[in-house]
């Protein structure tokens, strides 16, 4: 309740000190309440926290945020998409998750109004639209990446893959990650699906996998189904390597998870809290000082959109009287050609299709907390 | 036909009829006026269409639930059904028809039929059970509808169209393209859905229904509705007009779903889930089962209260929880009932309506 209080407390100051100038009105979408709820508001936290600093900076550019809640559909990503349209957002950031942004980046396209989102995935997000940008990895890649990642390592040769058939981002992944294994002399030698509805028992999946010999199982999904796979494995007495996508991001903060559990997961992500550079230890105190707990990626990503807005717009030299439409041209121009240095990578570099080049960094779980694997 | 069948109706049932039809209009030709005035804003403008496609839905719904008197709880399966093959035919009429709203008029009339078909193949097993058991096997077929849709793969190449389930094993030539991707859904619609298109949509459904109700097989309906067995005895054939209700139902659903659909640029068989099914039941309820007016009045009301809601951030759902209880509450209460019965102009002359109603 007092971080409820607590956040709309800086919600309100920030839009009051907003309110004396001129601001960019930047807008989101994101799951806020519902079962995907950590992700949006992670990525809603790193935005605001990273707007609150630059507008403290007085680098001649503030900014005014607003997130609205989708639930993770697409219509009603529609619906807030237009509420924030109605407010006025200038320059967007996308919806959160990949489904909704699809729907939500089809409306940026066709209203010019430019978008960068922090973590929307599916490689449909951005297809075919000059305006719609990523500033995570594309879903295909994050599977590429994981099989190069764990035959680079020589974690295993034998490989269970366990997946969620009716979700896209799971399958986006497993699809690349199969694809690519053989040639790295990765065997796959279990894969198994579940779905939304039969997601509480995962006895037949792990049975398989630790029947046709897997040394480690790679988990495509989100990490509510991954908890009750690393339970459930534990239980049966199955102790093979885990290893996760950024989707897993997030487990140590689920609320009643056991987090020696998770001990020794693995898992590729472009954002590393545990990093000793400057960026990340202050983005990481201040969101700790704030919430209370670790800043996961989603909130990473959506710290570092808000800087990479601000790079751009005063590369630009735009205003904020700017109209939407003029910024979008201005925006494309900026991010096709600009490289930016944030929280989730350095040299990152965007193509003209909108999907962004970074290093994934693997990380390991240890002691209840993520740490770099290199 | 029509004409003498509605002047033979009794007056106040006619009344309500024109009523319906009159609100449905008059509502329309503000919307769009102010709609292309841009007096709406864009919260509301991006509703029009899903709008009318719960309004269908609720229609299509309370055809079984309100006059066939049978509880149904996968109506959103036939949406999804509806969505998915109206979408599909409309990709792939893309380069024989160019004109968006004759391939939108042809894509919801493909969709009608498959989701007919769905309607009449679930309808075989289903209607031979009553009550609860019905209600709960529907929901069963609403959640294998979804399944089959997520682990479906269409797409289409020189070769012609290529199925798949559980894996995409289409094998597509090169220049191919896969259609529907499973749990990915259809991508990249072309949004050709529009606001005229969903208000006729709404006119024909509401004129089915109508039409049909006042018809030698909606008083069947009905017969049946209010006493199986008496109904048995004086020899209807009691599966025959259930099946009509329901694949009749089926249809508009399928309709509405592929409107529905067309309207954003991605659709997921997720979407059309328990939940979706449930919250057409309460446009039905709250609206009052077998009232139509008040099944695609409610169905609007719910559609918007939540966007209006968002003020109140986390809180909305619990809000919009809590105006349902007391609206539900409320138009059941006798008292509150007089209230507003008193404020009725037409109160005097149809006092036995109030009952029947």
């Amino acid at each position: 309740m007092t971080k409820k209080i607590l956040t709309c407390t800086i919600l309100v100051l920030a839009m009051a000190s907003c309110a004396f100038g001129a601001a960019f009105k930047i807008g989101g979408t994101g799951p806020l309440t519902g079962g995907a709820a950590i992700y949006g508001t992670a990525a809603m936290r790193g935005a605001q926290i990273a707007v609150d600093e630059i507008n403290a900076m007085n680098t001649g550019i503030t900014f005014e945020l607003r997130y609205e809640d989708d639930t993770h559909d697409a219509e009603k990503a529609v619906n807030a998409y237009n509420a924030l349209k109605d407010w006025g957002m200038q320059v967007s950031l996308g919806s959160v998750t990949s489904k909704p942004c699809e729907a939500t980046a089809a409306e940026n396209f066709a209203d010019r109004i430019f978008a960068l989102t922090p973590s929307a995935s599916s490689a449909a997000v951005t297809d075919g639209k000059d305006n719609v940008f990523q500033m995570c990895f594309v879903d295909p890649n994050q599977g590429s990446a994981s099989a190069q990642y764990i035959a680079d390592k020589k974690f295993a040769k034998k490989v269970a893959v366990i997946w969620k058939n009716d979700d896209v981002y799971s399958k986006g992944i497993r699809d690349t990650f199969v694809e690519k294994a053989p040639s790295l002399g990765l065997e796959v030698v279990s894969e198994t699906t579940f779905a939304d509805g039969n997601d509480n028992d995962f006895s037949v999946q792990l049975t398989d996998a630790q029947k046709n010999g897997a040394e480690l199982v790679f988990l495509p999904m989100y990490y509510q189904p991954a908890s009750l796979i690393l339970a459930q494995a534990q239980a049966m007495g199955y102790a093979p390597k885990w290893f996760g996508v950024d989707g897993m991001d997030g487990i140590l903060t689920m609320e009643g998870f056991d987090k020696s559990l998770a001990e020794g997961v693995m898992l590729l992500t472009p954002f590393n809290a545990d990093a000793k550079d400057e960026k990340t230890v202050k983005f990481v105190a201040e969101y700790q000082k704030r919430f209370n707990e670790v800043p996961n990626q989603f909130a990473a990503d959506g710290y570092d959109c808000v800087y990479a807005y601000c790079q751009a717009l005063t590369q630009a030299k735009a205003t904020p009287d700017m109209s939407a439409e003029d910024l979008c041209g201005k925006m494309i121009e900026q991010f096709t050609t600009m490289t930016f240095n944030g929280v989730t990578g350095e040299n990152v570099k965007w193509a003209k299709n909108g999907e962004v080049t970074k290093d994934p960094k693997g990380m390991v779980i240890k002691d209840g907390a993520y740490v770099g694997l290199d | 036909m029509t004409m003498r069948r509605l002047i033979n109706l009794k007056r106040v049932e006619a009344r309500r009829i024109y009523l319906t039809y009159f609100i449905v209009i008059i509502a329309y030709v503000i919307c769009q006026t102010m709609s292309s005035t841009r007096i709406l804003s864009s919260t509301m403008r991006g509703m029009l269409v899903p709008i009318c496609a719960y309004m269908v839905m609720s229609i299509s719904l309370n055809l079984v639930v309100g006059i066939s008197g049978e509880l149904s709880l996968g109506h959103a399966g036939f949406m999804s059904v509806g969505a998915f093959s109206g979408v599909a035919a409309a990709i792939l009429m893309q380069s024989v028809i160019p004109f968006a709203p004759v391939r939108l008029a042809l894509a919801m009339i493909i969709a009608a039929i498959f989701a007919a078909i769905a309607g009449f193949l679930i309808g075989i097993p289903v209607l031979r059970l009553k009550g609860d058991y019905l209600a709960i096997v529907t929901l069963a077929f609403g959640e294998i509808i979804k399944s089959i849709l997520n682990n479906f793969y269409m797409g289409m190449d020189s070769g012609g169209i290529q199925f798949s389930m559980l894996s995409d094993t289409t094998r597509l030539l090169p220049g191919g393209k896969l259609i529907i991707r499973g749990p990915m859904g259809i991508s990249g619609i072309q949004k050709i859905a529009t606001f005229p298109a969903g208000f006729i949509l709404v006119m024909i459904s509401l004129m089915i229904v109508f039409n049909l109700v006042n018809s030698r097989s909606g008083r069947a309906f009905m017969a049946i509705r209010d006493d199986r067995i008496a109904a048995e005895s004086i020899g209807l054939d009691i599966t025959k007009y259930k099946m009509m209700a329901f694949v009749l139902s089926a249809a508009m659903a399928g309709a509405a779903g592929a409107l529905f659909a067309m309207n954003y640029s991605t659709i997921v068989a997720n979407k059309f889930d328990f939940n979706t099914s449930i919250l057409i039941l309460v446009f039905v309820v709250l609206g009052g089962q077998g009232n139509m007016l008040g099944g695609i009045i409610a169905a609007a009301a719910l559609t918007i209260l939540p966007e209006k809601l968002r003020q109140f951030s986390d809180y909305r759902m619990l809000l919009y929880a809590v105006i349902l209880i007391v609206t539900m509450l409320g138009t059941n209460n006798q008292d509150i009932r007089n209230f507003f019965a008193k404020l009725n102009p037409f109160r005097h002359k149809e006092p036995e309506e109030e009952e029947a109603a």
